[in-house]
């Protein structure tokens, strides 16, 4: 095979064409000048440039969540490096695939404090799955085919290549990517055989189950949706998801009881309370999602399916752990189960359900909307109603804080891909790029960005991408003047003093909207709401819609920090026990 | 919990990685970042050409804490093989150190007496220094030490633990 040779920075950009990579999030510097001056001499990948590095990193994990495409990176040393550094660890909490590709000062400067240096593999050696320095041309193809194989393999998570200038200045051979493969690392797709029997043994034995699934479903790809609806049709037991798991189970269907965990429904809860089988399925029992650990479904055997062995076990111990990736695990579960015509005991199953149900009569999503002031669950549903009559496919990111819970609570998830949320490390900020992202991948999509005004100001900067790009992404800011999760903490558990969560100074959002060249509305009473959204939802280009919203409104249902799923507090009536708030304060 | 389960019991891991820069400091960072304990840890390559290298960790926990240790050392990327020796069946463990002792007279007489008893050389000597070099088990140097701090020590340098199954198991299989 004859050789191709050819310099540093075209050997990054053929790499990435050979892995499919259409579009690149970045911004110039200088020890990135190399790569950049390849991009211009080229018409393969586009460039997309955002405003700050952060941006780039949320831009491209929206990209890769919503198409299970890896999202790819590119800014330089330094700074460029350090901005990453969030988003690169939004993206490892969240399994998402990112390449990011970082300038470097020349080798021979590296260590001396030069302009613009970071020991940027130090700084990213916690917040990334693995990180590379290029130290020689010649490593530099199989590197790149390395990080796409790590990116996208088992639990996906990101990468960053360290560039150093002269290593992209430098000529070399460029390898094919059949040639690449990493002894170390073989991530375990398929489970032993006995494993899955023993499942389908516990499954047929179980008298109340519950299947709880979470973003490692999505992660594994839309067939892993399917399969995982397939599986919760054939054993009839309820099933409940979590913040990162939207979408891989219908919302609407009627086996569905909500989203689980501390703004989960009081069905979802409790059925993970009291179920005598929980099968969790690429979710990994985090705080949010178990609540107070020695009070965790005490009752329940519980099996766990994760691509990563080191989830299993790790906070909740389990009865049986299967490593695999998803997808491959319910297809070969399903088939035992089909096999054995396997089945719940109907009488036991209808009593559950039985259960089950009254437990969702309670309506812990119930709200009251009366008057003029906007409450932002009402907003929600009605933005669902609009949506729902839209030929179009709605693509729905978020910030982090009240509005993320209310549009999680209230916005109804068909299909996997179409939620893009921060839900490991809660970045404020990461919406309003990962819109952008989304966009760029889905152009003909609608495309919403739920924010709160406070998340929304954190990466603000991006406007001007959109701008620049005219990319129609609707921001909804569900304006209540406050950091409202914040100030919802304050009131519940250090006595309503509202420390520093008050939004001061806060722009005029329809004249911002306006000096970018987009449409900017605002509606601040009911009557103007629907108009608002209707607007916003049909107007063919980028929107920045303020709504202002009941600034006092809370979210509920909740489980307290420090208490258990069956001690939620369903509305502001309900007030948290003295010793719980006392745990709970100190528990985030 | 029973006691079982929250029993902190000291492990002897011994893990095979890719010899390249950084490898050493992910399995640290690593420690230390997810509030692991670290009591020893060897690292050297082993055979030159396969640019491989053993490191050796002697950690605590519960078993819990344990599983999750090897769990997160097998998914870093460069890391071969991870083998918890003390779960593994039987294996050997040595550790040497050079134990420096200064001293005059019956306890310098002293001192060489007790390191024959422990069958450590003398691979030093001054007028009024000895420096010893012994090998064995980290309680045998332990041991050592103690006699050896009335006799005038004044400085030590340990190398940590370094490990290997005993019969005809291996952890980098053939060449």
């Amino acid at each position: 095979m004859t050789k191709e040779q050819m310099n540093g920075s075209e050997i990054v950009l053929k790499a990435l064409v050979d892995h499919g990579v259409t579009e690149v999030f970045g911004y110039p510097g200088g020890a990135v000048l190399p790569i950049y001056d390849a991009i211009f001499k080229q018409n393969r990948l586009r460039h997309i440039l955002v405003r700050q590095e952060g941006g780039a990193v949320h831009a491209a994990e929206g990209y890769a969540r919503s198409t299970g495409k890896v999202g790819v990176v590119l800014v330089t040393s330094g700074p460029g490096a350090t901005n990453a550094v969030t988003g690169l660890t939004d993206a490892l909490m969240d399994s998402i695939p990112i390449i990011c590709l970082t300038g470097q000062v020349p080798t021979h400067l590296i260590g001396n404090d030069a302009f613009q240096e970071a020991d940027t593999t130090g700084i990213t050696r916690p917040c990334t799955k693995h990180n590379y320095l290029v130290r020689s041309v010649d490593d530099l193809a199989r590197v790149m085919h390395e990080a796409f194989l790590v990116a996208e393999s088992g639990r996906p998570g990101p990468v960053v290549i360290d560039l150093p200038k002269d290593v992209l200045m430098a000529m070399g051979d460029y390898l094919p990517k059949n040639k690449v493969a990493l002894k170390s690392y073989k991530p375990q797709l398929k489970a032993p055989t006995k494993t899955i029997k023993d499942a389908v043994a516990m499954i047929k034995a179980a008298k109340r189950p519950i299947i709880y699934a979470g973003g490692g479903v999505i992660n594994s790809g839309p067939k892993a949706s399917q399969l995982l609806t397939q599986f919760v049709k054939a054993t009839g037991a309820p099933c409940t998801l979590t913040l990162m798991g939207l979408g891989a189970f219908p919302a609407t269907d009627k086996q569905y009881i909500g989203m689980v965990g501390m703004h989960g429904t009081y069905e979802a809860n409790m059925a993970m309370h009291d179920c005598d089988l929980m099968i969790a399925v690429g979710a990994r029992f985090d705080d949010r999602i178990t609540g107070r650990l020695d009070a965790f479904s005490p009752g329940s055997k519980k099996i766990h399916i994760d691509i990563d062995p080191s989830s299993i076990n790790k906070n909740v111990a389990v009865d049986l752990g299967i490593v695999g990736d998803v997808a491959h695990v319910l297809e070969d579960l399903m088939k035992v189960w089909k096999a054995s015509q396997a089945k719940i005991e109907a009488k036991a199953l209808k009593a559950w359900w039985g259960q089950v149900n009254k437990w969702r009569e309670k309506d812990s999503l119930k709200y009251v909307q009366t008057g003029q002031v906007i409450k932002p669950q009402h907003a929600l549903c009605r933005l669902q109603e609009m949506t729902d009559k839209l030929k179009r496919e709605v693509y729905i990111t978020t910030e982090v804080g009240q509005h993320q819970m209310w549009a999680a609570q209230y916005l109804a998830f068909e299909k996997p891909n179409h939620w893009m949320t921060s839900g490991g490390l809660g970045t404020m900020g990461y919406g309003l790029p990962a819109a952008l992202g989304v966009q760029i991948a889905h152009p003909k999509a609608l495309v919403i960005g739920v924010a709160g005004e406070a998340s929304f100001m954190m990466n603000m900067q991006e406007l001007s991408t959109i701008a620049q790009y005219r990319l129609p992404v609707k921001i909804l800011i569900l304006n209540n003047f406050y950091m409202g999760m914040v100030r919802q903490w304050q009131e519940l558990m250090h006595g309503s003093r509202y420390s520093e969560s008050y939004m001061e100074s806060l722009p005029d959002f329809v004249k911002l909207a306006e000096s970018f060249g987009m449409k900017g509305l605002r509606a601040s009473k009911l009557s103007e709401m629907d108009g608002m959204l209707e607007e916003m939802i049909s107007h063919d280009g980028p929107v920045i819609a303020d709504l202002n919203v009941d600034p006092k409104e809370n979210v509920f249902p909740m489980i307290p920090s420090g208490a258990a799923h069956n001690e939620m507090l369903l509305g502001p009536d309900d007030k948290a026990s003295e010793s719980n708030s006392q745990t709970g304060m100190v528990l985030v | 919990m029973t006691s079982e389960t929250t029993q902190t019991n000291q492990h002897t891991i011994a893990v095979l990685v890719d010899n390249e820069p950084g490898v050493l400091a992910r399995v640290i960072g690593l420690f230390s970042g997810r509030g692991y304990n670290i009591e020893s840890l060897t690292v050297a390559e082993t055979r030159r050409g396969r640019h491989l290298s053993r490191i050796t960790i002697v950690t605590s926990g519960t078993p819990m804490v344990i599983e999750q240790i090897k769990a997160q050392l097998s998914r870093l990327i460069p890391i071969h093989e991870v083998s918890d020796l003390t779960m593994e069946g039987p294996y050997v463990e040595r550790e040497l150190a050079l134990v420096k002792v200064k001293g005059a007279g019956e306890k310098r007489v002293e001192s060489l007496r007790i390191a024959d008893i422990f069958r450590a050389r003398a691979v030093d000597s001054t007028n009024e220094t000895f420096v010893f070099e012994i090998v064995g088990t980290s309680n045998k140097i332990d041991a050592f030490v103690d006699l050896m701090k009335p006799l005038g020590l004044i400085d030590i340098s340990r190398t940590g633990v370094v490990a290997i199954s005993r019969g005809t198991e291996s952890l980098e299989g053939d060449d």
